[in-house]
């Protein structure tokens, strides 16, 4: 099975971490990548931009209406996801654990939906 | 695979307990790997069972796997899913419980229970909750879920107001249990508890449903068989040497099974328990104890420095009690008066009141 595993956080920590803090954060990230790279179970993993660059899109009426910021406002943010393949929720729990931002703020598991059509 | 789950708690509450458990339930919690290399083997089984499933044809009982029930134990006391649903799960698919008969245990509506129900056996398909004994590096937290669980229903059950049928499942699930993990020394402690305060049942309400007090109880109703099967599993988890909360507890609870009790072992115990399970009620607890064994102005002392226990009716209850037997009537009065206004069984609270009246009228 696929698993999203959505990382959230308050991104403003970020801002009050030192520089040092800074360079281990992201080299907990780096090793955890690669980690997940080696064990084949990546299949796919980004950071995104602060909400700050968010626009949130809506059809109505055949229009577009195009706001500024996220979705909803809330104490922690979407930060970044990993994709990854994994046998169990216990799987994907024990990946979503190694998350360094795990120890921070929190992330959400979600199973990727097989649509029957794709015969796996 | 996660069909093959769904068709599992689907047949197991329609077949009950299998017909001749003990035999093969002693050895499956250490047969794992020929587990893994069977279940694979009887993937393609389980899709044909659900198949049978959707025609409604019911299963024969010796068709299933016997090591199936441990791993349905796991998969429905998953911490991913919600302690109501896990409750819920594990009484309909474990217990001998219909769903109407769970949904009137806890209180609700049938067709909210169905659907509590439902959505649990969704996300445990859906969300690949899997159907296994867990590896070793999780089995001591999932444990800790399923006992967590099995207790829960006990307690329930023991009320007030008492469900007896909740108990009873409770008990048999940890006999299953007990059977499945043979060396698992806190399952043992648990199943020991829960047979010790289940000995006691007949006794704690009186004829007009009133709670009746440990010193004040009728210890010809105590059930004394029930009592020796509690001792004799606890006597099977102690040599163990894997001390831990159920099992402190169910020692505590064997020695108010004694006809003189030894309130100085039990404030130990309870000490030993705080240091195990820290939490302020049973720092409560231990000063009730160190209050029978040294005196009510030592209780009353350690009670006094708790934290965080103000909204819990027995810490005012307990306290009224101390300061009663002090002489301190009136503070008493007012703690009884606290205690009632938290407390909402009525057994409990005929007995606040009348506790009341006695302390108000010799103020």
């Amino acid at each position: 099975m696929q698993y999203m595993l959505l990382i959230y956080g308050d991104q403003n920590g970020w801002e009050t971490l030192s520089e040092a803090e800074r360079g281990e954060m992201m080299q907990a990230y780096g090793s955890f990548s690669q980690e997940l790279r080696d064990s084949g179970s990546l299949v796919a993993g980004d950071a995104l931009e602060p909400t700050e660059t968010a626009t949130t899109v809506r059809v109505r009426d055949d229009e577009t209406l195009t706001t500024d910021g996220p979705f909803a406002e809330t104490k922690e943010q979407l930060g970044g996801y990993y994709l990854v393949e994994a046998d169990s929720l216990d799987e994907a729990i024990g990946w979503a654990a190694k998350i360094p931002g795990a120890r921070y703020g929190s992330v959400e598991v979600r199973p990727v939906v097989v649509f029957e059509e794709d015969g796996s | 695979m996660q069909e093959a789950f769904a068709a599992a708690l689907e047949r197991w509450p329609r077949d009950g307990a299998p017909q001749n458990p003990g035999a093969w339930l002693l050895t499956t919690a250490r047969n794992r790997a020929i587990d893994r290399i069977r279940r694979e083997q009887n993937l393609r089984r389980k899709t044909e069972l659900l198949a049978a499933l959707h025609v409604e044809e019911p299963v024969q009982e010796d068709e299933t796997i016997p090591d199936e029930r441990l791993s349905l134990i796991f998969a429905c006391c998953h911490p991913a899913l919600a302690t109501e649903a896990q409750v819920a799960l594990t009484l309909r698919t474990l217990g001998g419980l219909t769903t109407d008969e769970i949904a009137r245990a806890f209180l609700v509506p049938e067709p909210t229970m169905a659907q509590r129900l439902v959505r649990a056996k969704q996300k445990i398909r859906a969300a690949g909750i899997p159907f296994r004994v867990p590896p070793d590096h999780l089995l001591p937290e999932r444990v800790r879920s399923v006992l967590a669980v099995v207790y829960l229903i006990f307690n329930e059950g023991y009320g007030p107001p008492p469900r007896a049928e909740l108990c009873e499942e409770a008990i048999r699930l940890g006999k299953v249990l007990a059977l499945l993990m043979p060396d698992e020394a806190e399952g043992l402690g648990l199943l020991a508890l829960m047979l010790l305060h289940d000995a006691r049942r007949a006794a704690r309400l009186d004829a007009q449903g009133e709670l009746v007090l440990l010193d004040d109880q009728d210890r010809s109703l105590w059930d004394s068989a029930r009592i020796e099967e509690g001792r004799r599993v606890l006597d099977r988890a102690l040599p163990l040497r894997r001390p831990g909360p159920y099992q402190l507890q169910a020692a505590i609870a064997s020695l108010h099974l004694e006809p003189e009790t030894d309130w100085a072992e039990i404030a130990a115990l309870y000490e030993r328990l705080a240091e195990l399970a820290p939490s302020p009620v049973v720092e409560l607890n231990r000063a009730v104890a160190v209050a029978m064994a040294e005196g009510p102005e030592q209780g009353l002392a350690l009670i006094d420095g708790i934290e965080g226990l103000d909204g819990y009716r027995h810490l005012h209850s307990a306290r009224a009690d101390l300061l009663r037997r002090l002489g301190r009537d009136d503070e008493s009065a007012a703690a009884y008066s606290r205690a009632l206004e938290l407390a909402s069984q009525p057994a409990e609270r005929a007995f606040l009141v009348r506790r009341l009246a006695e302390v108000r009228s010799t103020a």
